[in-house]
């Protein structure tokens, strides 16, 4: 008998994607492993989809990951997150100001106006503001929070909102910013953020980014079996290495979900999810 | 490792987005995988671009505050570099030396990269249908470029076309008459190897280089044979059918070789023959410029096909055979064709006899019986070079389409 064909659900936030999961197909079809995936254009259709047996897992984004554990607990079931990029852990977000700006902490933001990213956005909103609160500054309340909205219900992935921030700091339209770590590295490699233009008040604690995540009732031996070829993924091979810079790692690691936890917490303080997994924001486009 | 071996590098508040990645990069490149790098010195948040980067490219790193308050960093080499580099593509020597071939076959793995270089493993293979030496390589090659690049001549400062002169009517129809039909056979010698050049593996480069400049020659001659026809106002003139059957069967030559013998070896130098009539004849001062600059540039070509042959015959002596069919293939072609169209034949006649007395008119045709005697004996002198008994010369030589091209 042959064996099912185990489904993945990606988001689509560039054409790179397809690209991206046409290849995995390809290889998995080498390695005798039936494999195929289903695009979605945000990660709220996708999630859901986990819950009505569509799909077997999805490559999904940190909040995905928040949501699909919150619906599975409310329904007494359980997701895992089986796999990650070596590029996915330990991640941090940062605060930048002008380097002329008289800023030099959290604090100093009270009453000005931080330029974040997409709605949805853990590493440039929803981490951000969340450390801010931690250090005493709600947003909305003690400073103003101008969102950068490009591509909402893609989590962030698509870096536009990040990048429309930096841009509006330097245009002196907001006091300061947030973006991921490695973002203001690459701003300031391609000219959007001049070297020595910014400086870093804020940085969070570390955090991680996407997982697959398994949907109840995944098959057990095709997850295995779908882990077991992806660690077996090696930069050495000409053949794999072009998907595996497609998609920013060098390596493929086990899951793990001990680095989630922040975003969790954002998630509630900013009344995104409900604890069942509900989208609680009214103003939430996707 | 004790740590006074650990190489270090000082930064010097240089920021990672400004510079210091080049440092730590090149410092890095000493050292194998496992092998641990310090990095000490960058400016305020040096340490979370660091990491950033070295999250991207999978080298560990460990962040931690000294005792002055500054940060320092242990990096540890990651195998990922090696590893891109595993099972690359060795793709021959750049500069060849005396006597030294490409490869026979270059391999599509190395698409476009320079000769020589070092080709990851994975790339895309590009397709070039002409990938094997012996098909396109001349000895010459090289050399024949350099000598091109340094004859390129600009049309609109090596003609004098302001230099004053008034033909007769009759004289000047017949220059137009022979560079209509020159612009007609130039098309073609650009086409053909345009053609080829885009199917040439990049490794032959100095085929690719020298078939490029040829077409630049025939772009240029195009160009001084256009702008001589209207130099006094005049469109061109007419174009037979026979004319372009015999082009046509350029275009049509089953491969390199066989386009280079029939286009260069029997068809330019044919046509160096029939500019330099033109230049010894030449009514005006443009026509004889042209005709002189754009004599010397079929030179090259004829020189880079007759070395191509010479090759492919030393390691293919049967393709010989091939060269025989292909003129005999095309003769037959052209057989029921009316050849050089009468207009043509006229113009060169009147050219060679400078007006239309019987007495000049007698000069000028046996002038263009020389020219096609010259011409039939330079295709000769070609083929003999080239391996052919003198029958078998004769023989091909006199097959040669009469439309001279």
């Amino acid at each position: 008998m042959t064996a099912p064909t185990l489904i993945m659900g990606a988001v689509a936030y560039a054409p790179k994607v397809v690209t991206i999961w046409e290849g995995f197909k390809a290889w998995f079809g080498q390695q005798g492993f039936a494999f195929d995936y289903v695009l979605y254009s945000n990660y709220e259709a996708q999630v859901e989809a986990q819950f009505d047996g569509t799909l077997h897992l999805a490559w999904n984004s940190p909040l995905a990951w928040v949501r699909a554990d919150r619906i599975a607990r409310s329904r007494g079931q359980s997701v895992q997150a089986v796999a990650m990029r070596n590029t996915d852990c330990n991640l941090r977000s940062v605060i930048v100001v002008r380097a002329d700006s008289p800023l030099q902490c959290a604090a100093d933001l009270r009453g000005l106006t931080l330029g974040v990213g997409a709605i949805d956005s853990p590493q440039a909103t929803l981490l951000p503001l969340h450390h801010l609160r931690q250090a005493g500054l709600v947003g909305g309340e003690d400073f103003t929070v101008r969102r950068f909205d490009v591509l909402s219900g893609k989590h962030g992935d698509h870096i536009g909102g990040e990048r429309d921030a930096a841009k509006a700091l330097m245009a002196g339209e907001v006091d300061a910013c947030c973006m991921i770590d490695g973002n203001h590295l690459g701003f300031g490699l391609d000219g959007t953020l001049p070297s020595g233009a910014t400086r870093i008040i804020e940085r969070t604690e570390p955090y991680d980014h996407c997982n697959f995540t398994t949907s109840p009732d995944a098959p057990r031996d095709a997850i295995d079996r779908f882990v077991a070829l992806l660690l077996s993924m090696q930069w050495d091979d000409p053949q794999v290495r072009p998907l595996l810079e497609l998609e920013g790692l060098k390596k493929w690691k086990p899951g793990r979900t001990g680095f989630y936890p922040a975003l969790a917490e954002a998630v509630d303080e900013q009344g995104f999810y409900g604890p069942d997994g509900s989208i609680l924001r009214a103003d939430y486009r996707y | 490792m004790e740590a006074f071996s650990v190489p270090t590098i000082d930064i010097e508040g240089l920021g990672l987005d400004e510079g210091g990645l080049l440092l730590v990069r090149r410092a890095l490149a000493d050292l194998s995988a496992g092998e641990s790098l310090r990095v000490r010195g960058g400016p305020p948040g040096w340490d979370l671009h660091l990491t950033a980067w070295c999250r991207q490219q999978g080298h560990d790193v460990e962040t931690h505050r000294l005792a002055s308050g500054d940060i320092e960093a242990v990096l540890t080499r990651g195998s990922w570099a090696e590893g891109r580099w595993r099972d690359a593509l060795e793709s021959g020597h750049s500069r060849l030396a005396d006597d030294e071939l490409p490869a026979e076959v270059a391999d599509p793995a190395w698409g476009l990269a320079a000769r020589g270089a070092t080709v990851e493993a994975g790339g895309p293979s590009v397709g070039f249908s002409l990938s094997r030496r012996d098909d396109l390589w001349a000895r010459t090659a090289g050399e024949l470029y350099r000598q091109a690049a340094a004859a390129q001549w600009d049309p609109q400062t090596a003609i004098d076309w302001d230099a004053p002169f008034d033909l007769p009517p009759a004289i000047e129809a017949a220059v137009v008459q022979v560079m209509t039909y020159l612009v007609e056979n130039e098309n073609a010698a650009l086409v053909v190897p345009a053609r080829h050049l885009g199917q040439v593996h990049p490794h032959f480069r100095e085929v690719q280089q020298f078939l490029a400049l040829q077409c630049a020659d025939e772009a240029r001659h195009i160009e001084v044979f256009t702008r001589r026809l209207g130099l006094k106002g005049h469109e061109p003139m007419l174009s037979t059918a026979g004319g372009q059957a015999s082009l046509n069967t350029l275009l049509q030559a089953p491969d390199f070789s066989s386009a280079t013998f029939l286009l260069s070896v029997l068809g330019e130098g044919s046509f160096i023959t029939l500019l330099n009539f033109l230049h010894a004849y030449a009514p005006d001062p443009v026509t004889g410029q042209i005709c002189r600059l754009a004599a010397r540039d079929e030179a090259r070509h004829v020189a880079f096909a007759m070395a191509h042959l010479e090759h492919r015959l030393a390691a293919q002596p049967d393709y010989q055979t091939r060269l025989q069919n292909a003129v005999e293939q095309r003769h037959e072609e052209l057989a029921p064709t009316a050849g050089l169209n009468e207009e043509v034949f006229d113009s060169l006649v009147l050219l060679a006899g400078g007006d239309l007395t019987p007495a000049a008119v007698a000069r000028g045709h046996a002038a263009v019986q020389q020219l096609k005697l010259d011409m039939a004996a330079g295709r000769k002198a070609r083929l003999l070079r080239l391996g052919f008994s003198p029958v078998e010369a004769q023989r091909l030589a006199d097959m040669h389409t009469r439309n001279f091209m």
